[in-house]
């Protein structure tokens, strides 16, 4: 039965004769009958996402990326692109997000709908966009001889466009005035002045609100759903869109209904010929999950049923959010049966019930495996359903783990009685790799993958090749996870990769931690290991999915994706390294950045030597942490402090750090943490590309030389090659100059309460402490940089910075880290640690990759330079790679180990 | 002069495109001197090399080498001028040559075919103004720490493209001939200037459009899919759609299955002779080529067929025996709707 009158059943597609709407990105989107409805994701709009118009204010296009790419990942077939906000230059906005997006192929192979009700900016889009895009929108509404001029350049550009009921008169709200509007603009759309394919014009019949009160607005979802039908049966090849959201804004606070009506909308909507929507996936109830009496009274409101519809949801309304609210408070759940209960807890990440849950199922089942594979996994299924489909955050699911391994203890008793294997998805060996000490990230994939029901077999940190491969085939594992955080790491990971190769594994290969990548994976590790999938794997949440696949029917399908994944990166990489400018070493050093020396510059320090401190308090220090990292440790995605007002993950971050400070009060009260900072200040000159630190201020003996490196790329006219060195004055100046040195760190101490939370099998706490710690290392070193400008070095007294602006870097001079962007070679830390002689003060020392133990350590050096500035060496060149070689009286080859991620060869 | 057009030869058999120009302009070994002759002599930039200026001072070679062409039977050949643009030109600061060499390129040619038409007026010649990529990318940062960044802008690309076209259509050629398209953006922009000019002048000319995949992996430089490249420049009314150079004939093929499947304009293809050998040289004989190009034919995949890098008038001679042994391919409404 249709919704209109004057037609029957189903809308069925009669066009056949006219070509379908063809769009494209790097892929191809042909909009035949059969794909039914086109979903537009809506999330990268400033006028619509808060967060998405904080990010591109403030200039984070990377995290503004990843909210486009997480829409192509959940599905979106196109994605729509708005920037119109007043304080926004939307031109230069869209022009800049458009040609990023270009240089990302897992968001630019679907089209890109471009949106705004300003010309200027839909030009600019179409001007960027090599496919077939959507322009969103144009309309009668200034005139025919504008509509006319505006169609013929989209036509010229190649796009699709988005018609708006809209005309000189006003915004069309009754199916008449839709009707009227839409047959004009086509008529002149397909008429000679234009000649617009037909198959290419969408036209969106505005969506308005219902349930509004007001007597007119009744009709709103009705009429636009009749005109639906109208155009798709009278105007050859068009298609009708909307904004699905608009439709339940007076009841804006209460999801439940409004994710009801999106779904009852659409439903019919689609029914009539919908082709189109943009639509919030997260926003949307399966319609045949709407709850009877709720669908009810929405399609009573929806299709104007009843004379008293929307007092009759309005009632309702209230009831639905008040159950919501309930939940929360009540002890209710104790009431139900102890599978429930256990489903409960696990959800909800509560201990206090555990053990007489566990005690009372485990009664009455007939063995106590059974409890673990019967009600626990039950409840952990629920777990990693909620989590995949994000409607669990990872603090959560690890306080989940936590009562799962209670559980899990409490039963181990009565279980070794019985000598019996537990079933489960698969084993997975985790690692990190040798040299490297950090854990945090492997520790967390491991709880989400143990909480998928696979089997964990964590044999730690700094684990050789050799080990690794023997504990595989000890355990017999189907998958092996590696992680790492620091770069030489990365060169351990292709290691490990040849030796399985050697060994003749057939298992796939897992690879993750802070300085991996997809691209990294693509072109170094996965060609050495052909007996198995090498995989990168970008967080925690995504483990479960890749090893699912993996260990599935779908393995097959999944590999030749990955395969030809990578081998398409493999084979961009060469041709974008191919048609990069790179300039030789001696232009590069010959295009420094130049200072004029003079003595006045450089402020003599107040100190000179090295300095202990290990009696600053933690009460201190707490004052200058920075926790915008703190929570991206824990998945959770966002800037400190707007991540606690965030509408998605911003009542999980509220409780994450509410946790994070009780238990801050803990290690302050009870001395968990001990800290220690070593700082040096020395005299220093430049010679040449090397830094010479002297023993006295004579400058007569070399104690120490630092080696520096220099960007090689081809700069922009008028910017330099940075390097170190170029912020120390050189020797021929004639300038004396200072350069300063610390090692820092808050992790003494620390074994024996991870300890006693790994035993107490408190996942959460544990991995709480080391990120707690780290953001204390990173506190630290900050408020130490502060004392060295004002007081130790005191070259700026009068400095006086709020925390937030200490995280933007708003200080006088630099603290880069060896092993980092601004001189990637980690053994500079050898050379650090002996001038300060960190060992022995700190108690810090490096593993054989140089990273340093314990974790939550940082060292860097000090550069006052008032000019001096952070910055990425980038990639660089073996000319300048064989002089490297030579003034560090080491081999090319050995060089070229340690910094192979950044070689452009 | 009269002859019938384009569309109508096309209607009747396969077509066929010249070949290589610049690896028989090698074989004249010129130097500095002659690429500047009496007009640039004092230019300030060496200029041997670009290969587009000898429309100004050797237009005698151009004319030998289309003769030769036409001679082995191509139907169409191109005019010299794929780096005619002010951007490519910018290399040797002759910016101010554009019109020139785009204008004399065509006229040159033009007067080549205007030859061979009239002595066999069965057979028409026709001139197809070639316009190439240039050496900047509208969809690709040059710089990989700034993946944001462009080189060049939209407006600046249609602006030369718009000079470029205006004077291949002064000059007097028959089609227009957008080739060798790494970046489908790039193309766009052609294609944008190509129809304002057809507008300003008040006229059309038949368009062909031929892209380039790079590599094995089956998608242009800029990473679009043969179906999502054809799907980006369809909208003008072309005359053919195609691949030219990157791939030899061998690989081509995939390609333009998805090409001839889903567009109704014609496909065109002109490959090189093979892929590059240790030495950077093209060394499939005419022979081994048109044992290629005859499996395209024989899947009625083809409407113009020709030769790209490394091909020569032998090549062409054999691919133009190849060709009248089989129908062209067919389109829907077996007709040109332009």
């Amino acid at each position: 039965m249709s919704l209109h009158p004057d037609y029957r059943g189903e809308y069925k597609y009669k066009w056949l004769n006219l070509p379908f709407m063809r769009l494209s990105g790097l892929e191809p989107l042909v909009v035949t009958p059969e794909l039914n409805f086109i979903n537009v994701g809506e999330r990268t709009n400033v006028t619509g996402s808060r967060k998405f118009l904080r990010l591109i204010k403030e200039e984070l296009f990377d995290e503004a990326l990843s909210i486009a790419r997480n829409q192509v990942e959940n599905g979106a077939q196109v994605i729509d692109i708005n920037m119109d906000e007043g304080m926004i230059d939307g031109v230069s906005a869209m022009t800049k997000f458009l040609n990023l997006i270009a240089a990302e192929p897992d968001i630019a192979r679907v089209p890109i709908m471009i949106d705004s009700s300003k010309w200027e900016i839909i030009e600019a889009g179409l001007k960027c966009i090599q496919g077939k895009s959507i322009v969103n929108s144009i309309s009668l509404k200034g005139g025919e001889v504008e509509f006319i001029e505006q169609a013929r350049k989209i036509k010229r550009y190649g796009a699709a466009t988005i018609i708006m009921a809209f005309d000189e008169v006003g915004q069309a709200d009754t199916y008449d005035r839709r009707i009227e509007i839409v047959k004009r603009s086509y008529s002149i759309l397909t008429g000679p002045k234009v000649n617009f394919p037909p198959q290419d014009i969408i036209f969106d019949l505005n969506v308005f609100p219902v349930a509004t009160g007001i007597e007119e607005h009744r009709k709103n979802a009705l009429d636009f759903i009749q005109a639906t039908r109208w155009v798709r049966e009278n105007l050859p090849g068009a298609h009708v869109s909307g904004g699905v959201s608009n439709v339940s804004f007076s009841f804006r606070g209460n999801n439940p209904v409004r994710e009801a009506m999106h779904s009852a909308f659409l439903y019919h909507a689609i029914k009539e010929g919908m082709d189109m929507g943009i639509v919030n996936p997260s926003m949307l109830e399966v319609y045949d999950d709407i709850p009877k009496d709720l669908l009810e009274k929405v399609e009573d409101v929806l299709l104007n049923r009843k004379e008293d519809a929307t007092e009759r949801l309005l009632e309702f309304a209230e009831t639905v959010v008040e159950t919501a609210k309930e939940k929360k408070t009540d002890n209710k759940w104790r009431e139900e049966s102890v599978a429930k209960r256990l489903e409960h807890s696990l959800v909800k990440g509560i201990t206090d019930f555990i053990d007489e849950d566990v005690e009372e199922a485990r009664k009455a089942h007939e063995k106590p495996l059974h409890v673990i594979e019967g009600p626990l996994m039950d409840g952990m299924n629920v777990v990693g359903d909620l989590f995949g489909s994000g409607k669990m955050f990872l603090p959560q699911v690890v306080k989940s783990a936590r009562v799962m391994k209670k559980a899990v203890a409490y039963l181990l008793p009565f279980l070794e009685d019985e000598k019996e294997e537990g079933s489960s998805a698969g084993k997975i060996l985790l690692a990190t790799v040798k040299g490297d000490v950090h854990d945090i990230g492997k520790n967390i994939v491991g709880v989400v993958l143990g909480c998928n029901g696979y089997e964990i077999i964590d044999i730690g940190v700094m684990v050789p090749p050799d080990k690794i491969i023997a504990a595989a085939k000890e355990h017999n594992v189907d998958i092996i996870g590696l992680s790492g955080l620091i770069t030489p790491s990365l060169d351990e990971m292709i290691t490990v990769a040849k030796e399985m190769e050697k060994n003749g594994m057939k298992i796939p290969l897992l690879i993750g931690g802070a300085t991996t990548s997809k691209i990294h994976t693509a072109v170094k590790i996965e060609e050495h290991y052909k007996g198995g999938q090498t995989v990168y794997v970008l967080d925690a949440s995504r483990s479960v999915t890749v090893a699912t696949k993996l260990l599935s029917e779908e393995k097959k399908e999944y590999v030749r994706e990955i395969q030809n994944e990578y081998s398409r990166m493999r084979e961009h990489h060469k041709n974008r390294r191919a048609s990069k400018e790179k300039i030789s070493w001696s232009k590069a050093k010959a295009n420094r950045q130049q200072t004029i020396w003079s003595q006045d510059m450089v402020k003599k320090p107040n100190f000179i030597g090295v300095q202990l401190f290990d009696d600053i308090p933690l009460t201190e220090i707490r004052n200058y942490i920075d926790w915008t990292p703190f929570f991206q440790t824990w998945d959770l995605h966002g800037r400190y402090p707007a991540i606690l007002e965030d509408k998605i993950v911003g009542k999980e971050a509220k409780t994450l750090l509410a946790d994070a400070h009780t238990m801050l009060d803990k290690i302050i009260a009870e001395k968990w943490l001990v800290n220690k900072a070593a700082v040096g200040i020395w005299p220093a000159n430049a010679v040449g590309e090397d830094i010479e630190v002297y023993t006295d201020e004579s400058r007569n003996k070399v104690s120490e030389k630092f080696f520096t490196i220099r960007q090689q790329q081809k700069k922009k006219e008028g910017l330099p090659n940075h390097s170190l060195v170029d912020f120390i004055a050189p020797k021929e100046s004639g300038v004396k100059d200072y350069i300063g040195g610390f090692v820092v760190t808050a992790g003494i101490g620390i074994e024996e309460h991870i300890e006693r939370f790994d035993a107490d099998h408190d996942d959460y706490n544990s991995i709480m402490l080391k990120a707690l710690a780290d953001r204390f290392a990173e506190a630290f070193t900050e408020l130490m940089h502060e004392k060295v400008r004002k007081e130790i070095w005191g070259y700026a007294t009068e400095e006086n910075f709020k925390n937030e602006e200490l995280i933007k870097e708003s200080y006088k001079g630099i603290r880069p880290a060896p092993g980092y962007p601004a001189c990637p070679d980690h053994l500079e830390k050898p050379t650090l640690f002996k001038l300060l002689d960190a060992e022995k003060l700190t108690g810090v020392s490096l593993t054989e990759s140089m990273a340093m133990y314990p974790t939550a350590s940082v060292s860097g050096w000090y550069f006052a330079h008032p000019e001096s500035k952070y910055f990425g060496i980038g990639k660089i060149e073996k000319d300048q790679i064989e002089d490297y070689a030579k003034r560090k009286g080491e081999s090319v080859e050995f060089i070229e180990k340690w910094l192979g991620p950044i070689l452009n060869y | 002069m009269n002859k019938p057009g384009v569309k109508n030869s096309l209607k009747n058999r396969i077509l066929v495109l010249d070949g290589a120009m610049g690896s028989l302009i090698q074989t004249y070994k010129l130097e500095e001197d002659d690429f500047r002759g009496e007009r640039f002599k004092n230019h300030s930039h060496p200029l041997k090399g670009n290969n587009d200026l000898l429309a100004l001072v050797r237009p005698d070679i151009l004319k030998e080498i289309h003769a030769k062409y036409l001679d082995a039977g191509a139907d169409i050949i191109q005019t010299n001028t794929f780096s005619g643009t002010t951007i490519a030109q910018a290399d040797y600061a002759l910016e101010n040559a554009v019109y020139d060499i785009n204008f004399h390129s065509a006229k040159v040619a033009k007067e080549i075919t205007d030859e061979y038409t009239l002595k066999t007026p069965d057979k028409p010649r026709y001139v197809a103004g070639s316009i190439g990529p240039t050496n900047r990318t509208l969809s690709i940062s040059p710089d990989v720490n700034d993946p944001g960044f462009r080189a060049i802008t939209w407006d600046e690309m249609v602006i030369a493209y718009k000079e470029q076209t205006n004077a291949l259509i002064d000059g007097g050629v028959d089609i227009i001939l957008v080739e060798t398209i790494f970046d489908t953006l790039n193309a766009k922009a052609c294609l944008y200037a190509i129809d304002e000019i057809f507008e300003e002048k008040n006229i059309k000319l038949p368009i062909m459009v031929s892209g380039t995949i790079t590599d094995a992996s089956g998608r242009t430089l800029s990473g679009q899919t043969a179906e999502a490249f054809l799907t980006s420049v369809s909208h003008l009314d072309l005359l053919s759609i195609g691949f030219n150079c990157a791939l030899g004939s061998k690989m081509m093929k995939p390609y333009l299955e998805v090409l001839s499947k889903n567009t109704e304009y014609g496909v065109s293809s002109y490959p090189n002779a093979g892929l590059p050998n240790e030495f950077g040289e093209y060394d499939e004989s005419p022979d081994e080529m048109a044992k290629q190009i005859k499996e395209f034919l024989e899947d009625n995949l083809i409407n113009i067929i020709g030769g790209c890098c490394g091909t020569t008038p032998e090549h062409i001679k054999a691919i133009v025996h190849l060709a009248a042994k089989y129908e062209p391919r067919k389109l829907k409404n077996n007709e040109f709707t332009s």
